[in-house]
């Protein structure tokens, strides 16, 4: 098994906050990885530090072999990392379709038929395609999140990183987002999810690792991640709060 | 009649008005930058018009073949060099270097070319005239006019058309998601400067065509493309070419009232505007 990602001793601290503490994990070509953890507890930074909106105070991130610590985030984009967001985050300007083909053409760097190819594909993949020339600042919700994943297959990613993309959806609609992350990651795509909706992660994820005060405190096959005290003890907090 | 007459005058006008502000209208579009220095980019445009002719012993328009992709070429490399090391959350920074990037191009014309007005001849051109009716309408206005429309279409085309218009549009939208789509902000910019810029160059032959021009006359141009822009509304093109009409219009019925009125029947107009639809006549749809 080769290593599409590796992340060695990633920190990162906004003064007296730290999100990421010595973060280290890898994962293989091809995998699917579940992280969990608290609000708060640096998840969503660890994307943005693979993505590379945010740079690490110190460590190092190799994707493909190559150490990209250093490259932009469009650079890496271009490499083959895409992301979904928690909160979307359309052009809002720009139709449905246009917000795919800017991943299609400047992240994939297609030209111009395939991208419209692949855009079509996706969308309706995705069961986009009816709203392909609306605006996307007028989208529901849950059309919101389909788009999110849209754009993220239109850049024909090897490493997918999808961000609480269950959250707030029915069980009917997280059924089906199942089914379609399954037959991304059955294509090969390499994943790494985070998600409170525990159940969709179960269907898809093949290893877990448990996030808090941006530190690493476990890792492993799910059940058994899901038997363990920390995970019953964050879990448990969670469902008395919400 | 007279009014007859001024109304078509100001509409010719403001074509040129409308080249003046596309470029303003574009850059603010796409980066939020506000370029107080884009009235002496027309000048050094214009200067740099009257240099090839001078070399080349060419006609104005045909200089347009080299000033424009030089034109081009100086709004990538100041985009890339300067203006993109200024954005951020603050606005005040790209304020401060555009007006300084105004005093130098003054002072670098001044000091390359001498504050003696200078033109450009484009011959025949110049005075040539149609008769529709009883009016007689310049070539040149014509060919200007015609020049507005041609440019502001084909901005249109590139920002809505094509793969570098959705690259604006995108980074326009959301400059952090716009990156991680795998687009360079940086180079993004340097494209809509360049493409600004090479605007402004039409714009600026046009200009040394039609008047005299010396270093000074910049401030001016530059309180012409915001009126235009402003008058229009933000973000939308061809609102800017109703916008540098409505201007043009002002100024020359302002103009046969009494001669002394031109430039204080536009700014009239332009605050009448303003006080009325603060966003402009049409603003775009944002949302």
């Amino acid at each position: 098994m080769t290593q599409i990602l590796q992340l060695d001793g990633l920190s990162k601290a906004f003064g007296a906050v730290t999100v990421a503490d010595s973060l280290s994990y890898a994962l293989n070509e091809g995998e699917a990885l579940g992280v969990l953890g608290p609000n708060g507890a640096g998840k969503t930074s660890m994307f943005n530090l693979i993505t590379g909106t945010l740079q690490p105070n110190s460590g190092r991130i190799t994707f493909a072999g190559e150490d990209i610590t250093s490259h932009s985030a469009a650079r890496r984009s271009r490499s083959g990392i895409a992301r979904s967001f928690q909160v979307p985050q359309p052009f809002t300007h720009m139709t449905v379709f246009e917000n795919a083909m800017v991943a299609a053409t400047q992240s994939a760097g297609l030209r111009r038929h395939e991208a419209e190819r692949l855009c079509i594909d996706v969308l309706e993949q995705t069961e986009l395609l009816d709203k392909a020339n609306d605006r996307a600042g007028g989208l529901t919700l849950l059309n919101r999140k389909r788009l999110e994943l849209t754009r993220a297959l239109c850049a024909k990613p090897r490493l997918l990183l999808l961000d609480e993309i269950a959250g707030g959806l029915t069980e009917a609609e997280c059924t089906s987002l199942i089914a379609t992350i399954k037959s991304i990651h059955a294509s090969g795509v390499s994943i790494i999810w985070i998600e409170h909706v525990v159940h969709a992660l179960m269907a898809v994820v093949e290893r877990l690792i448990v996030i808090d005060f941006g530190k690493k405190i476990a890792e492993g096959a799910p059940k058994s991640i899901m038997e363990s005290p920390e995970v019953q003890e964050i879990y448990l907090g969670i469902e008395a709060d919400a | 009649m007279d009014l007859v007459n001024a109304v078509v005058q100001g509409t010719l006008l403001g074509g040129l008005y409308a080249l003046f502000a596309a470029g303003l209208s574009l850059i603010f579009g796409v980066m939020r930058l506000v370029n107080i220095a884009h009235g002496d980019l027309i000048v050094l445009a214009a200067y740099l018009g009257l240099t090839t002719t001078a070399a080349l012993g060419v006609h104005p328009l045909v200089a347009l073949i080299v000033v424009v992709p030089a034109m081009a070429g100086i709004g990538y490399v100041l985009q890339r060099a300067v203006l993109n090391h200024t954005l951020g959350d603050d606005i005040l920074p790209p304020l401060l270097v555009t007006f300084g990037l105004s005093v130098i191009i003054q002072n670098a014309l001044l000091e390359g070319y001498s504050a003696d007005p200078q033109k450009m001849d484009a011959g025949a051109l110049e005075t040539a005239s149609v008769a529709l009716g009883p009016l007689s309408l310049g070539v040149l206005p014509l060919l200007t006019f015609a020049f507005a429309i041609a440019v502001i279409a084909g901005l249109q085309w590139v920002f809505y058309r094509t793969p570098l218009g959705r690259a604006f549009r995108a980074t326009s939208d959301n400059q952090d998601i716009a990156q991680l789509m795998g687009l360079n902000k940086r180079h993004v910019f340097g494209m809509a400067m360049a493409l600004a810029l090479a605007v402004t160059a039409v714009a600026g032959i046009l200009l040394g065509i039609r008047t005299s021009f010396d270093p000074s006359v910049g401030g001016g141009r530059l309180i012409f493309g915001f009126e235009a822009v402003i008058i229009g509304g933000l973000g939308n093109l061809w609102g800017t070419l109703v916008g540098g009409v409505i201007l043009g219009v002002a100024q020359t019925v302002g103009a046969t009232i009494n001669p002394g009125w031109q430039l204080l029947a536009g700014h009239i107009a332009f605050l009448v505007i303003l006080a009325v639809r603060p966003n402009g006549l049409f603003p775009r749809i944002s949302g």
